[in-house]
């Protein structure tokens, strides 16, 4: 009875897939009318935007990515909630062994630059390639690498509460400066500026700023819940 | 074409080291053979000209997941036959009891 339930409904499946694969047509020009020239042209004409990626993912579907840090943020609450059972008792047990001095000299002397190649991600985020995601990611790693090598190395979970709370609010309240000012959830309320210049392309920046750090605070909140798990 | 080549040879790398991490008993090799998968499809993605899908790769995929894995190995047990070991031991226990 279950598998006749499982070959029905993948029979189901497969024949709605089917009829999806089909109707895409490999190997036609599909993409040859559409939204893909608004969106190529009106990056670098109207919002003055090197980075067609970045003012895809922030500005003309800027809601989107609100929704993507939103799924990324209750992800992090989850493992928390899940693994993070006493509070203020911090480096209990870290999973890890100790580490050799060579390692230990090299994390800090990778640290820095670790930091500063991921915060130069996100703040030039609309001209060359990566933003805030990637910023953050690679900021999280530098965290990890010195969570892994010393093991009593540890980060105040409110202070990343903090900087994480307060870089979704700046997010939102961007946004909600676009909708009060232009009418527009997330609209474009700052100057383009110039083609190419740091501060350009509006709020792109500022958005990208503050979804690097809070991705930062929830990824290294999610290494440290899961290195310091106590039984 | 010589992109071409390199993407070829790229792709061909990657599917050895999954079938390494596949048949690999020893799961931290595995998992960092699942790793270089990551590193390799990086530089597939800036052949083919998607550098900020390239950077979430390296970073996600190479450093985090790997990491991930890293942890619960040293939570759990390193080598493949050692749950089976446990397991067929505490089913010998149970028909001993018997």
């Amino acid at each position: 009875m279950k598998r006749a339930i499982i070959l029905i409904s993948l029979t189901i499946l497969g024949v709605y897939l089917l009829d999806i694969f089909t109707g895409i047509g490999f190997g036609t020009q599909h993409f040859a009318s559409g939204v893909k020239d608004a969106y190529l042209s009106g990056s670098k004409e109207s919002l003055k935007v090197s980075n067609v990626v970045t003012s895809i993912v922030v500005n003309f579907r800027g809601f989107d990515t609100l929704g993507e840090v939103t799924v990324l943020f209750l992800a992090s609450m989850a493992l928390g909630g899940i693994l993070y059972k006493k509070r203020h008792d911090v480096g209990a047990r870290s999973v890890l062994f100790p580490s050799t001095r060579i390692v230990m000299s090299g994390a800090k002397l990778l640290f820095p630059s670790i930091m500063l190649l991921g915060a130069y991600v996100f703040i030039h985020g609309h001209l060359s390639p990566g933003g805030g995601f990637q910023g953050g990611t690679i900021i999280a790693t530098g965290f990890l690498l010195m969570l892994i090598t010393y093991r009593n190395y540890s980060v105040s979970h409110h202070r990343l509460s903090y900087v994480e709370s307060f870089a979704g609010l700046l997010f939102i309240g961007i946004g909600l400066a676009g909708y009060f000012i232009k009418d527009s959830f997330l609209a474009n309320v700052l100057p383009e500026g110039k083609l190419n210049d740091l501060f350009s392309g509006g709020v792109i920046g500022i958005i990208y700023v503050a979804v690097g750090f809070k991705v930062a605070a929830e990824l290294t909140g999610i290494i440290y819940t899961v290195l310091h798990e106590k039984d | 074409m010589i992109y071409l080549v390199l993407t070829f040879i790229l792709l061909l790398l990657m599917i050895g080291a999954a079938l390494y991490a596949i048949w690999q008993k020893d799961l931290l090799y595995a998992v960092i053979a699942s790793g270089i998968i990551s590193l390799l499809l990086s530089i597939v993605y800036v052949i083919l000209q998607a550098p900020d899908v390239a950077l979430t790769e390296a970073a996600i995929g190479v450093a985090l997941t790997t990491i991930i894995f890293i942890i619960a190995i040293r939570n759990t047990v390193r080598y493949e036959d050692e749950h089976d070991k446990k397991i067929r031991k505490k089913n010998q226990l149970k028909s001993a009891e018997e």
